[in-house]
């Protein structure tokens, strides 16, 4: 999926969205695992997600995103990836 | 009344021991199985919608990420559908086989929970047993209870050894 011409330096993010059914204690462990972030770091994240509507999560080259996307979707996360 | 002790929990050997009836692990083993059926048979049924989430907004790009990535998504998911069926009756778990549960819980919740449309405060003024959807209803409640058992288990795995990253 290379190929875009513009831009290549702006780093790809990844953004997890809220929505009614994932456990909050559920998607604070999906991010604890998949990122290794702290239970802190995860917690807040979490919270990000339920309050704001989403957050950003991780972010990195393309490759990067879409495995991260991937790997969060694996676990039923609404998540979606966009440069920066 | 007492607390129910918690479906699914941690035991000092790192193993996890599994505190259901043979009438809830049959319903799981029934769940599990409905779902790999109507995966395989009606992949496009609306209920299954949140188990794809969309990861580009741009059409053509999601349909290139769909054709690379699918695949693989839906491999998984049916490992690990399969995963939860062929250890329901355990009395114990190991924590790969409980990382199945968990993925396998959720899928579940989240075809029951697009099925019920439910919202955040689902519960809020309590369970409405004349309620037209009440068996579907308890079911996803069910789902709930047992899942957040295996998310506190598998926490307690984690333990305070994670990576730091701010």
């Amino acid at each position: 999926m290379e190929g875009e011409h513009e831009e290549h330096d702006r780093p790809w993010i990844v953004v997890v969205w809220n929505d009614p059914i994932n456990l909050m204690s559920y998607v604070t462990l999906v991010f604890q695992k998949l990122f290794g972030y702290s239970l802190a770091k995860a917690t807040e994240l979490m919270l990000q997600v339920h309050h704001d509507g989403k957050a950003v999560v991780s972010s990195g080259t393309r490759e990067k995103a879409e495995h991260d996307v991937a790997r969060l979707h694996a676990h039923g996360l609404w998540a979606t990836l966009r440069q920066d | 009344m007492r607390e129910p002790p918690a479906p699914i929990e941690r035991t000092d050997a790192g193993d996890f021991v599994v505190r259901l009836s043979p009438e809830e692990r049959d319903l799981l083993r029934r769940l599990a199985a409905e779902l790999e059926e109507l995966l395989a048979e009606e992949p496009a049924d609306p209920s299954l919608r949140r188990l794809r989430p969309r990861a580009y907004e741009d059409e053509e790009v999601e349909r290139e990420f769909r054709a690379l990535m699918g695949a693989e998504l839906e491999a998984g998911r049916l490992e690990n559908l399969r995963g939860l069926g062929a250890t329901v009756g355990e009395k114990r778990l190991d924590a790969e086989e409980l990382d199945r549960w968990l993925a396998a819980l959720n899928d579940l919740r989240l075809v029951l929970g697009t099925r019920l449309d439910v919202t955040e405060d689902l519960f809020a003024d309590g369970f409405d047993s004349a309620a037209p959807n009440a068996y579907e209803l308890a079911v996803y409640a069910f789902l709930t209870w047992v899942q957040e058992a295996a998310v506190q288990a598998a926490a307690g795995n984690l333990g305070a050894g994670s990576v730091e990253d701010d």
